[in-house]
């Protein structure tokens, strides 16, 4: 079947199976591999993405879902060169270790902030449950806090 | 750069380039070289890398070997013979590097040398010896090429070498100046001069300061630099039916109805292994899911055989460490048992391969820890030469040890080779749960006698595991017949009290019906477990306080001396008293030495119903030379957290003959709610040389946090992970 989608600001039309996972689509298809395939169960939360604005997560989200809807994932975060305060917190406190599981995180933490703008360690702890093997949690903390701080200053 | 342009290099010469085919002046072949050394000497080569010393540097055989490569933008890349696997080597080397070669650290790039560079590393990237063990050679190496260029530009400028003087890649003298990048341009001849005096402490630009890792934008703008963000032009899907059982051999597998699923373009019948090459990686999990393979069973397999099988007594005993004469006679000995469980790796990358095999060539872009044995056993397979075979590197989404095997290349190799296009294939979760090299479940039991003043007067560790180094492909065949003991299990292992008068530690060498390996730190965290409580046990029995117990007892050569530090700077920082916190947590305390790192752990923990919350780790480390203290910090919060989920909540276990279980979340790993809210760490240098960083703070965690809990509830959890009843 035919799925049109706006992704990342831009429109996309595919031709796919509707039970295939987006996230396929999205790294297969469209060619961005910043969203990332860990599991395919929906329960390490490297492929993240926002489907309007909420964060998905795209290895368990058929395709067909996606028709008419807006979809971000982490190459559309930043503004060009502006770079989301998430990723200005993530450079600042030098999270990353491999690297693997944190476009799923930053994607994760900047829906986040949409909805709260300014979460309590405990917001955190329920609502950031994605899985680092190199256990970054203790600087993605501080750099979830430190995105609030930046984003509320840029308001 | 994507990975993809990568495999088309002749497009992107955009600069003028002059690779520098430099040679290491290493010395070659302490761990391979078997045949050249007697063997207790070989022994005690891996013994020391098992419990002290860095392994050397294994540069392979291949010449010439291409270090660096300067471009007409007065940018250097470093061609590394590591991987970048998060552990931050490749900000290490840039570092060391920049210093030497006297560039900015903005001029340096570091990406992994291809296996055709020549630039291979024999062993592996594993064992906290990257920054180690290429510290002397790459500074010789990056010394030697700023002599090259400054003895080029002396004939450009016309001025003698040593009038000349390097700031930013930039040489100057005599009112004038050229940049290495404009120097390279007219030199098609290299001399490669003696190795000129390296730079002292002082002159350290970089090394030493808190650099961001230079691989932190990409990182965080989601660029695609993994093994699975690989492709190829005209790449197409593979898939291979993977044994759910343990101790099974596949036999046939039926693939008719397979063959006529949508997107199937091929099905491969290998002698080991059956595979589909698809479209689409979802029509070639589709086609997997229809093919019937038979496997033999050999034996149903449950949990409690295995824990048979790994009982200390029930293997074959060897000696690792003997003083005096230990004597546990009477009915003051104490005993003690411990246990840990199976552990995965749970790497989120899952192992894959991208490979092209065409015209008697083949191109491998893989997530490897072992470029040199990959390349070597994918050009056995398909009859190729090595030097047919180019391994590409690319970043790991996490090693821990599961990339020192890699079936997986040779896998996507036979099917690239049967369709004749590049394909990319890779595990699923279950897959990688069922099929990971483990770290094998360990019994330990210790026994210790006290004399009248409260001191060790004997004491006994006995482990049994599975195993760790022999299950690697990185030792020589026949290395197991010439050790006995298989170093990575006993790693840990050893008694660091060298004033107690007798002791001894005796590994037991267990088979176990499915593969186990290293894993991040190797025996280092199960032994320390067990060592570390037991030692906590002691100290209360004797009525001492556990940190000064452990003081009192430590050697005053030089690396007890280092742990004696390491022990006093973790007290001292975290406030240490007596363990006991006034607000319902309490302190427990425990440390390690790893590959000459010592290290040591207080922690602040509280018990709520079941739950153990560990709320602060306070963590002293002296790995010499703190090339990076920021990233040395960032390896010891991850090694902390990686710790304690492995000591907390990790276990894997057979039932019916599968290992279970096969997905994150049942498989419970640390989240973000488990980490503590506070890592201190206190970094201290007392050595010369830069040591392991990436492992060692992995070590004492299990035990601080099990002391501490002693402490609250009088419970003392013997078995990982730690479970209050
Ligand atoms: S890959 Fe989607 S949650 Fe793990
Ligand atoms: S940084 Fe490696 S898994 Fe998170």
């Amino acid at each position: 079947m035919k799925i049109s989608f706006n992704i990342n600001g831009a429109p996309q039309t595919v031709e796919t199976d509707g039970n295939t996972p987006l996230l396929w689509i999205i790294r297969d298809v469209l060619d961005l591999k910043g969203t990332k395939f860990g599991c395919g169960k929906a329960a390490c939360g490297a492929c993240t993405i926002h489907v309007e604005g909420m964060q998905v997560r795209s290895c368990s989200y058929p395709a067909k879902l996606a028709e008419g809807k807006n979809i971000t994932t982490i190459e559309g975060l930043s503004d060009g060169d502006n770079l989301h305060p998430v990723q200005q917190a993530w450079m600042e406190e030098i999270v990353p270790q491999c690297g693997y599981c944190q476009p799923g995180f930053m994607m994760a933490t900047a829906a986040l902030l949409e909805v709260n703008p300014n979460p309590t360690d405990e917001d955190i702890d329920n609502n950031i449950v994605n899985v680092c093997r190199c256990a970054t949690y203790y600087r993605m903390r501080k750099a979830i806090h430190r995105a609030a701080e930046i984003k509320s200053a840029n308001l | 750069m994507s990975n993809s342009e990568k495999t088309e290099p002749k497009k992107k010469k955009k600069f003028s380039r002059r690779k520098f085919l430099l040679r290491s002046s290493i010395g070659l072949g302490v761990v391979m070289g078997a045949t050249y050394l007697s063997r207790p000497i070989w022994r005690r080569a891996l013994a020391n890398f098992a419990n002290t010393a860095e392994a050397p540097y294994q540069g392979a055989t291949d010449d010439p070997k291409i270090w660096f490569e300067i471009t007409a933008d007065n940018q250097v890349t470093l061609l590394s013979p590591k991987i970048e696997m998060g552990q931050g080597t490749f900000t290490g080397l840039a570092q060391i590097a920049a210093d030497e070669l006297g560039v900015d650290i903005s001029q340096m790039k570091v990406k992994h040398a291809p296996s055709a560079s020549g630039n291979l590393d024999a062993f592996a990237t594993g064992g906290s010896t990257s920054i180690s063990s290429l510290w002397q050679p790459l500074r010789e190496l990056a010394a030697t090429m700023r002599e090259m260029l400054l003895q080029e530009a002396a004939k450009q400028l016309g001025i003698e070498s040593n009038s000349l003087s390097v700031v930013n890649g930039v040489v100057k003298g005599g009112g004038k100046s050229v940049s290495y990048g404009d120097i390279v341009k007219n030199v098609t001849e290299w001399k490669i001069p003696k190795t000129p005096k390296l730079k002292d402490v002082s002159e350290f630009k970089f090394i030493g300061k808190p650099i961001p890792r230079v691989d932190l934008k990409d990182k965080v703008l989601g660029t695609p630099i993994f093994g699975m963000d690989a492709s190829m032009p005209d790449m197409l899907y593979g898939d291979v039916v993977r044994p759910s059982q343990i101790d099974s051999t596949f036999v046939s597998a039926d693939t008719s109805a397979a063959e006529k699923m949508p997107g199937v373009i091929k099905i491969i019948k290998e002698k080991d292994f059956v595979g589909v090459v698809a479209k689409s990686i979802t029509e070639a999990r589709n086609a997997k899911k229809a093919i019937k393979a038979e496997w033999k069973v050999n034996k149903k397999w449950q949990n409690s055989d295995i824990e048979e099988i790994i009982k200390v007594g029930n293997g074959t005993a060897y000696t690792i460490q003997k003083e005096g004469k230990p004597n546990f006679e009477g009915e003051d000995t104490i005993t003690s048992e411990y246990h840990s469980p199976i552990g995965a790796h749970a790497q989120i990358e899952p192992n894959g391969a991208v490979a092209h095999v065409a015209d008697g060539k083949a191109t491998i872009m893989i997530s490897t820890q072992v470029v040199n044995i990959t390349r070597s056993e994918i050009a056995k397979r398909l009859g190729f030469e090595a030097e047919d075979v180019n391994i590409i590197p690319t970043f790991m989404g996490g090693g821990f040890g599961r990339r020192l095997h890699t079936p997986n290349g040779i896998q996507a190799a036979l099917m690239s080779k049967a369709v004749g296009k590049p394909v990319k294939c890779f595990f699923d979760r279950k897959e990688e749960f069922q099929n990971d090299t483990f770290r094998p479940p360990t019994h330990h039991v210790l026994k210790a006698k006290l004399n009248s003043n409260g001191m060790i007067e004997s004491m006994e560790h006995n482990v049994s595991s599975g195993a760790v180094a022999f299950g690697s492909p990185m030792l020589p065949p026949g290395a197991e017949a010439i050790f006995g003991a298989d170093i990575g299990a006993w790693r840990g292992g050893m008694i660091n009290y060298s004033k107690i008068p007798n002791y001894r530690a005796i590994s037991w060498k267990v088979q176990l019906p499915f593969a186990t390996s290293w894993w991040r730190s190797l025996g280092l965290l199960a032994n320390t477990f067990a060592i570390e409580s037991f030692m906590d046990e002691l100290a209360i029995k004797a009525g001492k306080d556990p940190v000064q117990f452990r003081l009192d007892q430590i050697g005053d050569d030089e690396r007890g001396n280092r742990l004696k530090k390491s022990i006093e700077a973790a007290r001292d920082k975290a406030g240490w008293k007596d363990g006991k916190l006034p607000n319902g947590r309490a302190m427990g305390f425990a440390c390690s030495v790893d590959a000459n790192t010592p290290c040591a752990h207080v922690v602040e923990v509280s018990v709520e119903g079941k739950d153990i919350k560990v709320h602060k780790v306070t963590c002293s480390i002296d790995p010499g030379v703190a090339v990076n203290p920021d990233q040395i910090k960032a390896q010891c919060e991850g090694s902390i957290i990686m710790g304690m989920s492995a000591s907390m909540f990790e276990k894997m276990e057979v039932k019916d003959n599968q290992l279970t279980p096969t997905i994150y979340g049942p498989y419970q790993m640390a989240l973000m709610r488990d980490a503590p809210k506070e890592i201190d760490v206190v970094i201290l240098e007392n050595a010369e040389q830069p040591g392991a960083v990436g492992e060692p703070p992995l070590g004492p965690i299990a035990a601080a946090i099990a002391n501490a809990v002693f402490r609250l509830t009088g419970q003392r959890l013997r078995s990982m992970p730690l479970e209050i009843t």
